[in-house]
């Protein structure tokens, strides 16, 4: 496939494997793949076996699904059984366990639940059942959270009265800073999520170089850019230098796009936010500002929302945190599978442990 | 409701059932085995040893592109027949009809069906129909089960062993996407086909040139990543196919890239995946490639003896993966 298939060149990948080997001299680094993207890259394309031993790469918290608390679920699994709500959602939050159930089998108990592929096909879907309160599940980082602002725009303009969004938006800087602040972690670099910085450019990172001395690299989801981005930061860790560099100049700019940070801006403000896992982080989630409050649905339709139950072995907190690899976890293979997953890691295609699942096994 | 559309009477076995069956099932369909409308079809076997299959289908949307629901029916178990090495003789249908269906969606249907069965030799000799209420089916579910006579094939019966060769009988993932695309719910037009097709003609010409193949299956649901799959578990050997040769259409490859899904993973209602004996492959190759629906075949990998129980997958940029089974239904992701 044209502008793919050169990103996954044999020749060149064994080149920047071999040297990779050449310049990693440490003992031990640590790089952390923030984005479940990346997770899944990694583990699809073998990268793993490609690289020396004292590399290690560990995955991040940056799967969506992941990162939402139960709360979050049991909220959106309760909508879904209110008489006049219909709970639309991305696909990959349907299997997600909450705390008694999750939303694909509330739908098997009576639940109005619609899986869609875009926010505006919610939309559609509000304009189509006018009788029915819509209530779109805004999950994801900044890669998603402009596609919501463009809906939110869409519905203002349209004057959709029976839509609403579920705000679950989570920024990834913040989450990358406490990561970085835990040293039973130890990262030594940093390859940051390839759309996300797209959206929010590079100035965002500038602090884990300046602050806390982490270099940071943007990276492509293609086998060449993961490969040429380790080895960017490798460089750089051999060096001693923190700097936040970017791989992926054909599609992240400096300055990212700009457009999409204006949406971003009048729509939302950040608010502290519960990460499955990793607990509250300061600032790293959104709310709707005042002016378009009217659009969420935690406030405009209340629901009771059972009292939130976590799993006690379920240790998808330390998988987030890059601190265990899946396979440590007692769950993991045996109660815990994607057929039927306790965590939320075992749920998404880009969690670590479904990744891990698949493509390594038990 | 009016005459063009399908009643709960048309199911309760007065004269509004009857008129349907000799109107299109026994029109349609009409042989001797089936012609005397008889509680039991009579049918006469030359082999002692059949193989028997049964399979529903539900897909929807009942037409997409390329093909519909009749089609799949008779396509999907003539084929299981296939690829257990026998060739497919009868046929039974049962239908189970949303009520308002509209007579004419039925009668494209079941004209569907016989040019399909024409197309193999089977004969459809037997068949039910119930009608349910609106809103108790989707428009329509068909059943169909196969009798096929097993030829005699001597390594179909041989263990596999390391070194044995795997091939695919073409491009994977259409039926998959086609049916994706054509549920119309993506706002993106893939131009996609379903690969909708016998793989009778496949295994009748490997058979009459005597190639030395092991084991065949026709990667459905759960695409070749599961077949492979079921062929490895708990046996002594694993298997190892190379990415890289894995036949894939751009737009196929494009749409999964565009959507999250693995190609490996996706239905296929055309296709066969073969293990040869070893030094068989080329030969059976280019048998296949004779044939208009085996002309993509290709070889994709072998059976290895460590590690066993799995399948493994030697990466385009040189790495290694598992791939497993197929758990639940691919969903696509939020970014």
């Amino acid at each position: 496939m044209k502008f793919l298939e050169e990103f996954r060149d044999l020749d060149l990948a064994k080149k920047l494997a071999h040297k990779i080997k050449e310049t990693a001299h440490k003992d031990k680094i640590t790089l952390m793949e923030v984005c479940g993207t990346h997770t899944m890259a990694i583990h699809k394309f073998g990268i793993r076996g490609l690289l020396p031993e004292n590399i290690r790469l560990i995955s991040g918290p940056g799967c969506p699904v992941c990162v939402t608390p139960n709360q979050y679920l049991d909220r959106a699994i309760s909508l879904s059984f209110q008489k006049d709500v219909l709970v639309s959602t991305f696909g990959d939050m349907l299997r997600v366990p909450g705390s008694s159930m999750s939303l694909e089998s509330a739908r098997a108990k009576g639940g109005k639940v619609k899986m869609v592929y875009s926010p505006l096909d919610a939309l559609k879907l509000a304009r189509e059942n006018p009788g029915l309160k819509v209530v779109f599940l805004a999950v994801g980082f900044e890669t998603t959270s402009p596609g919501i602002c463009v809906t939110l725009e869409q519905a203002e303009k349209q004057k959709v009265k029976n839509f609403w969004v579920l705000v679950g938006h989570k920024l990834i800087p913040p989450a990358m800073e406490a990561l970085v602040k835990d040293k039973r972690i130890g990262i030594d670099g940093f390859i940051c999520p390839a759309h996300v910085s797209t959206i929010i450019g590079l100035a965002p990172y500038q602090f884990l170089a300046r602050d806390y001395g982490i270099p940071c690299l943007v990276a492509g989801f293609e086998p060449l850019d993961i490969l040429q981005g380790i080895l960017m930061l490798v460089e750089m860790i051999e060096r001693g230098e923190a700097k936040v560099k970017n791989q992926y100049q054909r599609v992240a700019s400096e300055n990212g796009n700009k457009n999409a940070q204006r949406l971003l801006e009048k729509f939302f403000e950040p608010v502290d936010s519960e990460w499955r896992g990793l607990g509250i982080i300061p600032r790293s989630g959104y709310q709707l500002r005042q002016g378009f409050e009217h659009r969420e649905a935690e406030k405009m339709i209340p629901v009771e929302v059972e009292e939130t139950r976590e799993h006690k072995a379920c240790r998808c907190g330390e998988v987030l945190q890059g601190l265990i690899e899946p396979k440590d976890c007692p769950l993991y293979g045996k109660v815990c599978t994607p057929e039927s997953p306790v965590g939320p890691c075992m749920v998404s295609s880009e969690g670590s442990c479904s990744a891990y699942y698949k493509y390594v096994g038990i | 409701m009016n005459k063009n559309q399908i009643l709960l009477a048309h199911g309760d076995g007065g004269r509004l059932s009857r008129n349907l069956i000799e109107e299109i099932f026994a029109k349609a369909f009409a042989n001797p085995e089936l012609s005397p409308l008889a509680d039991s079809a009579l049918l006469s076997l030359s082999k002692k040893k059949i193989a028997f299959t049964t399979d529903s289908y539900t897909v929807k949307p009942i037409f997409f592109p390329e093909s519909d629901i009749g089609r799949l029916a008779v396509y999907g178990t003539v084929n299981d027949l296939a690829v257990m090495g026998a060739r497919p003789i009868y046929l039974s249908c049962g239908f189970i009809l949303e009520e308002g269906l509209e007579i004419e969606v039925l009668k494209r249907i079941v004209d569907s069906m016989k040019s399909a069965s024409e197309l193999v030799g089977v004969k459809l000799v037997t068949g039910d129909t119930k009608v349910v209420e609106k809103g108790s089916a989707d428009k329509i579910f068909i059943n169909t089960s196969g009798i096929g006579e097993l030829l005699e094939w001597r390594s179909m019966k041989k263990p596999l062993k390391p070194g044995d060769e795997i091939l695919v009988s073409g491009t994977i993932g259409e039926h998959g996407i086609a049916v994706l695309s054509a549920r119309g719910e993506l706002e993106l037009k893939i131009p996609v086909q379903s690969d909708c097709a016998p793989v009778w003609e496949l295994v009748s010409m490997l058979y009459q040139e005597k190639v030395e193949v092991k084991w065949m299956r026709d990667p459905t649901r759960g695409g070749v990543a599961t077949c492979l799959n079921e062929l490895v578990l708990g046996q002594k050997f694993g298997v190892m196919i190379a990415e890289s040769k894995i036949p894939v259409l751009d737009s196929v490859d494009s749409a999964c890239e565009i959507l999250g899904l693995d190609p490996l993973y996706l239905a296929n209602e055309g296709k066969m995946v073969c293990v040869v004996k070893k030094g068989e492959a080329e030969r059976a190759r280019e048998i296949m490639r004779k044939s208009q629906i085996g002309k993509n075949a290709v070889i994709i990998g072998e059976v290895i003896s460590e590690p066993a129980g799995k399948v493994l997958v030697s990466t385009k940029i040189g790495g290694t993966r598992i791939l497993g089974m197929l758990a639940g239904a691919p969903l696509p992701r939020i970014c």
